[in-house]
């Protein structure tokens, strides 16, 4: 006896700002939706502050190592919105020209600052985000803020995701925000999206996309959910539209796996991976020279000593995101919060020679966590990234029970790329070490290769066919009704986080999904307002509907 | 060799492939598995070995490979290096701590073919100091321990949760970059 396939008008594969955005609004515009996500749901009061394997921290953060490259990111229902910082900047307009490796104009010719801002517009709507004030950022900030300010450089405030007035400073928001002030898609567009009847299963984890007829079916296994090493079964889901939005280091796995059934990938599925240009220095502050050189004090006697304290970034030297400056020289300085563990062991000793992130050297280092202050570099990378054939499942083979995997990504940084980093380290340094305020060194390369917390461009959106994976509305080359809007479209590097990006990509990508499913027959309209009900956003966008809904 | 004499000489290598990374202060004058090489209990004394031989790191099961090849290239290096090692305890414990962290150098050297296997090993004994992920962080900080203890973590309120109502200077201290939109965004 043959069982009637299961069948949804849409299928969503991952539940990060890819996949909310898009499934909120094709549920709320008639659609049946079903999201396949291969993390955990974890509602906010297991969001627990503590560092022990299984707890959240592990639980919902992937760290997968590849071969010159480690990339960190959720696993989670909410995706990277439940893990991220919430910095939330536009990216400024001369990344829209960026040329990269490819000598001309990466990005579609349909997309600048301008043409985006709209759908910036939405979702700062929808989250909504919020201005910083200076009598609410966190003492780490702030002793960044100083030091930019006695080396004659600017810092900003970007705006954030969250709301200050329930954030407590815990420092705990990559294993989810506790406290509801982080405004993941956990608090609008999933809510939203299955209040309109969008089904999201957890701990469903994509492997492979086929054809049947005119549907596409998607293969999933369903993950232990303590030990994500181990399937407990499987399935699979027919739908008319398929969103791959798993995160640009598993989306290019997921249509790799598929190419055997559905037929020649674009040559840009799993090429021109960037890790945002990032990397990481870290200062060990002078108690004494920063109260002496900046005038900072605190209520309890210290000048600084307070590492923990604060909400990840807030503040941000944006004085080299000047479009005048050649490309790679490009960057934005943002002080950043790591906890231990992540945050402390690829840090190396300043001055040491021979092994300088481990030995009685670290230790002494790790005396001084109080006094450390983090900086990260967003820069200019090359989209160096490749990823090999996919492993079994998923996008790894796991190693530990959580979080740890072995990925097929492989990452050989360009004299371009290793040029920006060099030049973010050296004004790190100028800016730190003046007066004697800190000792400063980069994070070390060597033992898990480049890193980043921000995946992007493993299937790109572009008007090449031989250089991007997508046209410009989303959908995979030379197979209609794929569409992928993770960070995985977007085309390069951005020199800011890129969350605000991935999530306007999104929303400017709905139409033309909307339309692509209206053809297939399924009854679905445009139209939604935010999440909250609000509408100015959405309103403005109406105008620029037609052009992005045509066939 | 019995059973408690394997035991012996996986715990001692252990011991001494985490104190390379973390060091620590002797237990006992006649310590040969803790080098000494720093003040302060380390990553042994916070619990490696603990964190080791949990299966849900996924090196549990490999930790007896991982002590056979180290103390295999022990042997290797020491002869290498014209070395004579006491034959009463494992070769990587024989070693004195400059060679063990030179030999360690070496093992996770960007080229080395190896080089994930001892790396991943050494995240694990890092992990146990930085963040003792073998247990309950709250129970730790309560008991004291040597790595949390030593980093300055603070401890949380009394329901187990971090709060810093202290956490601001509260004030501007840097003029906004020019290139600065209304709103706040990067021009």
């Amino acid at each position: 006896m043959t069982t009637a396939a299961e069948r949804t008008d849409i299928l969503v594969i991952g539940s990060g700002f890819g996949g909310a955005i898009t499934a909120y609004h094709l549920a709320a515009g008639g659609a049946k939706v079903t999201i396949l996500e291969r993390g955990p749901w974890v509602p906010s009061d297991e969001f627990d502050h503590g560092f022990e394997l299984g707890t959240s921290s592990t639980r919902i953060f992937d760290f997968t190592a590849g071969d010159g490259m480690s990339v960190l990111g959720g696993n989670c229902v909410g995706g990277g919105s439940v893990v991220y910082f919430a910095t939330m900047p536009r990216a400024p307009r001369f990344v829209f020209d960026r040329q990269g490796s490819i000598g001309r104009r990466m990005w579609p010719s349909a997309i600048s600052r301008d043409a985006l801002d709209p759908w910036y517009d939405r979702v700062a709507e929808a989250l909504p985000l919020s201005s910083q004030s200076w009598d609410e950022v966190p003492y780490p900030g702030g002793l960044w803020a100083a030091a930019c300010n006695h080396a004659g450089r600017t810092a900003n405030l970007p705006n954030v995701a969250i709301d200050v007035s329930k954030c407590t400073n815990c420092n705990w928001m990559m294993a989810g925000c506790r406290f509801d002030a982080k405004r993941s898609l956990l608090l609008n567009y999933l809510p939203a999206a299955v209040a309109h009847g969008a089904q999201i299963r957890p701990l469903h984890e994509v492997q492979k996309i086929s054809k049947v007829d005119d549907w596409y079916r998607v293969h999933y296994n369903v993950i232990d959910d303590v030990d994500y090493r181990v399937t407990t079964g499987s399935g699979t889901i027919d739908a008319k539209i398929v969103i791959v939005a798993a995160g640009a280091g598993a989306t290019p796995v997921i249509l790799q796996r598929s190419e055997p059934e559905l037929g020649k990938m674009p040559h840009g599925v799993g090429r021109y991976f960037s890790g945002n240009g990032e990397r990481l220095n870290t200062a060990i502050i002078d108690e004494d020279r920063a109260r002496e050189v900046l005038g900072l004090s605190r209520p309890n006697g210290a000048a600084y000593e307070a590492n923990q304290i604060g909400r990840g970034p807030t503040v941000v030297c944006w004085d080299r995101l000047d479009g005048s400056l050649p490309e790679h020289s490009r960057f934005a300085l943002e002080q950043l919060y790591f906890p231990p563990g992540l945050g402390t062991i690829l840090a190396q000793v300043p001055g040491a020679e021979g092994a300088a992130w481990f030995g009685p050297q670290k230790k002494e280092m790790l005396r001084h966590w109080k006094s450390w202050l983090t900086i990260f570099i967003l820069s200019e990378d090359n989209n160096e990234g490749v990823f090999g054939p996919p492993p079994p499942t998923g996008n790894s083979v796991r190693i530990s029970q959580q979080m740890l995997g072995r990925g097929a990504l492989s990452y050989d940084p360009t004299p371009q790329t290793l040029r920006g980093w060099a030049e973010a380290d050296a004004e790190i340094k100028d800016i730190l070490e003046r007066d004697g305020l800190a000792k400063v060194r980069p994070w070390t390369n060597d033992v898990v290769g480049a890193y980043t917390v921000h995946p992007l461009s493993s299937c790109r959106i572009g008007d090449d066919p031989a250089t991007s994976a997508l046209d410009d509305r989303h959908e995979l080359r030379d197979h209609p009704g794929i569409f992928v809007t993770d960070g995985s479209s977007v085309p390069g590097a951005l020199t800011v986080n890129p969350a605000l990006t991935i999530a306007a990509l999104a929303e400017r990508a709905v139409p033309g999904i909307v339309a692509a499913a209206q053809r297939r027959g399924v009854a679905v309209k445009y139209g939604a307002p935010a999440p909250s009900g609000a509408t100015s956003a959405a309103r403005a966008v109406t105008p620029l509907i037609p052009s992005l809904a045509v066939l | 060799m019995d059973t408690s004499a394997e035991t012996v000489i996986k715990t001692m290598t252990l011991e001494a492939f985490a104190d390379t990374f973390v060091p620590g202060e002797k237990r006992s004058p006649d310590d040969v598995a803790i080098a000494g090489a720093a003040p302060g209990p380390g990553a042994v004394a916070a619990g490696a070995l603990e964190l080791l031989e949990l299966p849900a790191t996924g090196v549990s099961d490999g930790l007896d490979d991982i002590v056979m090849t180290l103390n295999d290239h022990a042997s290797d290096y020491a002869a290498e290096h014209e070395l004579v090692l006491d034959e009463s305890i494992p070769p990587f414990v024989g070693l004195d701590f400059e060679h063990r962290t030179a030999l360690m150098t070496e093992l996770t050297a960007v080229d080395h073919p190896e080089k994930e296997f001892w790396i991943l090993t050494a995240l694990f004994c890092f992990m146990a100091f930085d963040t003792a992920a073998h247990m309950n962080t709250v129970k730790a900080i309560e008991e004291g321990h040597p790595g949390l203890t030593a980093m300055g973590y603070a401890k949380p309120d009394p329901d187990g949760l971090w709060r810093f109502p202290d956490f601001s200077y509260g004030r501007q201290l840097a003029r906004s970059y020019p290139g600065t939109t209304p709103n706040g965004d990067p021009a």
